[in-house]
């Protein structure tokens, strides 16, 4: 067997990750208890986390005349419950050293769970946005914004140990789950991410329809908690908790409420729906 | 300390679909079997329940019933000069955990391999010179033929209850059906699938421009069936739900659709859940197995004693298996010796979306549903001045439109903002894909062993993926989606993304899970790990099923080969039972 040529030399990119995940962890510990709020809010993105994260999703899938975005569907609950949840802890994945950064090919070889990937990133973009612009993400204008996520997507702003366009897949990717995942988990609240595309959501029955060859199909949108409003309802409790399965840690979302959308697909979403 | 318990005639490794087969057919022969399965009990009911099965996210993208990294996974690099670092997410290709295995989560897409594919080196000397195989490619014939294996296929969609359409029966071409397949005894049991927009669409295309289609063989019950154990299932209801999924419907065949109702009521088979096997154990003698080791779910380990061992777990366990339990000679890439590691094989898979102008609905499918050709598939077509050997189909499958992980959205397309949007709005219901399945042949140096490093959950190295994919395989890859693009260009679109597979392997986007080979079968112990019967040379009580034993791949799933050859293996170890000698005299 020819042995493994070195192909790495010991720079910022190659590092002991014994440092880095003691000081990851020390993040985490630091800041489990204050972020926990127990009348039900936010279960793991502290203030300024979840400030980033809703903007950025507002800019990722924005508000616009086909509908409601991202921020609507309640993907920043989404996200926050994943990351609090097994997804964020990166339980059932491998997770023994060492650690090296590989080819491409050979895929995520960080240390980090998904959780501290936020954790540690976060801060870092909001450092980079005060220095650029004096202000952190969530309080630039809009065009500042989509420069930063492009920059991101570009691996442009130094994050550290993390190159850039890992956090922002990771912020891509579950900010899409949460637009088009079933409404159990806390997003694509009202069915707001199948409306858009026209997914009438698990159906369980096509045998009638399948066969007719470019029609519309108009039966009521349905999830695996039922119709809308499905289990993430809004409560009428004092604490303001979403009921259901997947959702018990949810905030009340802000009452809004639009004027009716009409989309190209001649969905409608009704005025106040929101 | 291993606490040891009762012996049993057989032990199963793995409870998945070559395992219920086996077990199926040894208990029916009067042999006590214990199947030994390293995930959890499920069945239709309640696990596959509609109530929750439909869940993308959780089944999907979270992958909730596959193999955790965390406690088995391997290491991988392109080439021998590389680092092997270890696989942390599932991303290539999602190996199962659970009873049932790959039986559960599959599409369904049964196919049998073409009569050439078995006979590849025998047939591309004799059609093209021996110059046609580089020297570095270590493809070989398979040691059995399609007419030895034609009976087996028979059984295995008859227990499935395949729905298609016969292109081949006893010689005689039938209209509609694969004019490429080998002949076959009978047609399959059901009639195709219903057809949807998208595959309508493909089937008008391709025939435009002169090839062949039809539709897919899918091991999704068209109708209500009846199977040869006497098992009902269910019409598909084109829920779109297949892949990643449990059927709910008791409509896509695995173990627990067609076999566990005779089963599991068999007083002489049993399983037990959550026990990982970690060793295949050996008398002094090296040729006898004598059973397994394997750690329950609290980490208690027991020795199982066994008078035959049958590996059933899934391509790369048992090579793992077989490796750290020191059985047969492991592969050197350096030196061309050894069996087991070599002849690792993958498939190469590329893509061309289309976005139509007709609405398809593409969330009304099934896991098989799907319109092919496979007129560049295998040898069926000349390969002379191609500069590859090998093909594969190209489908239109209607798997699901399943809104997270299936838009296939026109090139160009925003990644995200209000320009994504816009676009999948637009886009989502009009869009499709096709998708080209393309053979990997054998190489020197792609293949599998130990990791010096890494180790899994037991503390045992984990086992080490050396592979890339070669100039035969791009050549192939681009030749196919050539084609496929042709096609797509026949149907009425308003938007082409050919998605062509450049590159290195990558170990990152999910491809296929037909990972084959590392234990092949053959005619020349020394190249093959098992014989023509899928018995060990070296070690005649033990077995192994499943694609392990591919000595290469071919451009089809390899389900309805696997099972094929499982119940091909099952008839001999009948008769090895009565004479428990090696099947093949060296």
């Amino acid at each position: 067997m020819a042995a493994a040529a070195p192909v790495f030399s010991l720079s910022r990119r190659t590092f002991l990750i014994g440092a880095v995940a003691f000081s990851a962890s020390l993040l985490l510990d630091g800041c489990g208890g204050s972020s926990t709020n127990a009348a039900g809010g936010p279960r793991f993105l502290q203030p300024g986390e979840r400030d980033f994260v809703r903007a950025a999703i507002a800019r990722l899938i924005p508000q616009d005349a086909l509908g409601p975005g991202a921020l609507q569907a309640g993907v920043d609950v989404f996200i926050d419950s994943q990351l609090a949840g097994p997804f964020g802890q990166a339980a059932g994945q491998y997770m023994q050293g060492p650690f090296h950064l590989g080819a491409k090919e050979q895929g995520y070889q960080l240390p980090f769970t998904p959780a501290q990937v936020y954790r540690l990133c976060i801060p870092r973009v909001d450092q980079h946005c005060r220095n650029k612009h004096r202000a952190p993400f969530a309080q630039l204008t809009a065009q500042q914004q989509d420069a930063v996520l492009h920059d991101l997507e570009d691996g442009k702003i130094d994050l550290g140990e993390i190159p850039s366009a890992n956090f922002f897949g990771l912020l891509w990717q579950n900010t899409k789950e949460g637009f088009f995942a079933d409404p159990i988990y806390g997003g694509n609240r009202h069915f707001i991410g199948w409306k858009l595309i026209g997914f009438n959501g698990p159906r369980y029955n096509y045998v009638q329809e399948i066969g007719r060859f470019g029609k519309a199909y108009t039966q009521p949108y349905v999830g695996l908690g039922g119709r809308d409003p499905v289990m993430c309802r809004l409560s009428d409790s004092a604490t303001g908790r979403f009921h259901g399965p997947g959702c018990e840690a949810g905030r009340m979302p802000f009452k809004q409420s639009y004027g009716s959308l009409t989309t190209t697909n001649n969905r409608v979403y009704p005025a106040g729906h929101l | 300390m291993a606490r040891r318990l009762p012996e049993v005639e057989v032990v199963l490794v793995g409870f998945g679909w070559t395992a219920s087969i086996i077990a199926q057919e040894l208990t029916d022969a009067g042999m006590e079997v214990l199947a030994l399965e390293r995930g959890g009990w499920r069945d239709t009911v309640p696990d596959f329940s509609v109530t929750h099965i439909q869940d993308e996210l959780r089944y999907a993208v979270r992958k909730e019933i596959f193999e955790q990294t965390a406690r088995q996974t391997l290491t991988f690099r392109n080439r021998v000069d590389q680092l092997a670092l270890p696989m942390r997410h599932l991303g290539s290709f999602n190996p199962a955990a659970g009873v049932g295995g790959a039986g559960v989560h599959w599409n369904g897409q049964n196919w049998r391999f073409l009569p050439t594919d078995f006979v590849i080196r025998t047939q591309t000397e004799q059609r093209y010179g021996k110059q046609m195989i580089p020297a570095d490619m270590t493809v070989q014939d398979w040691g059995v033929t399609y007419d030895d294996l034609e009976p087996y296929y028979d059984k295995f969609e008859y227990l499935c209850g395949i729905s298609g359409q016969a292109g081949n029966v006893g010689g005689k071409i039938l209209p509609g059906g694969n004019p490429f397949e080998g002949p076959r005894r009978r047609g399959y049991p059901l009639p195709p699938l219903n057809r949807c927009a998208a595959t309508e669409l493909f089937d008008k295309a391709a025939k435009d421009i002169g090839l062949h289609p039809f539709p897919a063989p899918a091991a999704n019950t068209s109708k209500p069936y009846v199977n040869s154990l006497g098992v009902q299932m269910g019409q598909c209801t084109y829920c779109g739900f297949c892949e990643w999924f449990g059927c709910a419907n008791y409509s896509k065949a695995s173990p627990q659709s067609t076999i566990f109702p005779v089963l599991l009521k068999k007083p002489n088979f049993s399983f037990r859940t959550h026990c990982a096997v970690t060793r295949i154990n050996m008398d002094g003698s090296g040729k006898r197995a004598t059973g397994v080791t394997y750690v329950d779910r609290d980490g208690n380990e027991f020795e199982q004693p066994a008078q035959m061992v049958v590996l059933c777990a899934f391509a790369h366990h048992n090579v793992h298996l077989l490796l750290v339990s020191k059985i047969g000679m492991p592969y050197d890439p350096v030196s061309g010796q050894g069996v087991v590691g070599r002849n690792y094989a993958y498939q190469v898979s590329s893509s061309v979306n289309v976005t139509c102008k007709e609405r398809l609905n593409p969330f009304m499918g099934a896991g098989a549903l799907g319109q092919v050709v496979d007129d560049f598939n295998g040898d069926n077509f000349d390969h002379t001045g191609k500069g590859f050997i090998g093909g594969g189909y190209i489908a239109l499958w209607n798997t699901g439109g399943r809104p997270i992980l299936q838009q296939y959205l026109p090139k160009g397309s925003p990644k995200w903002g209000a320009g994504w949007k816009k676009a999948v709005h637009d886009d989502y219901l009009y869009s499709t894909h096709m998708q080209c399945h393309g053979a990997v042949m054998s190489y020197r140096d792609n293949y599998l062993d130990l990791d010096p490093t890494y180790k899994d959950e037991y503390g045992n190295p984990l086992l080490r993926l050396t592979f890339d994919f070669k100039g035969n395989e791009h050549a192939m890859s681009k030749f196919l989606t050539e084609q496929a693009t042709r096609i797509a260009h026949a149907i009425p679109n308003r938007g082409i993304h050919s998605k062509p597979r450049e590159g290195d392997y990558s170990i990152v986007p999910y491809q296929t899970t037909h990972n084959t080979g590392g234990a092949a079968m053959g005619d020349d112990p020394r190249t093959s790990f098992v014989n023509r019967f899928l018995q060990s040379w070296d070690v005649p009580n033990l077995w192994v099923m499943g694609s392990s034993v591919f000595p290469q791949n071919a451009g089809y799933n390899p389900t309805g080969t696997v099972g094929a050859l499982t119940f091909w293996a099952a008839d001999a170890m009948r008769r090895y039972l009565r004479n428990p000698q090696p099947l093949v005299q060296v």
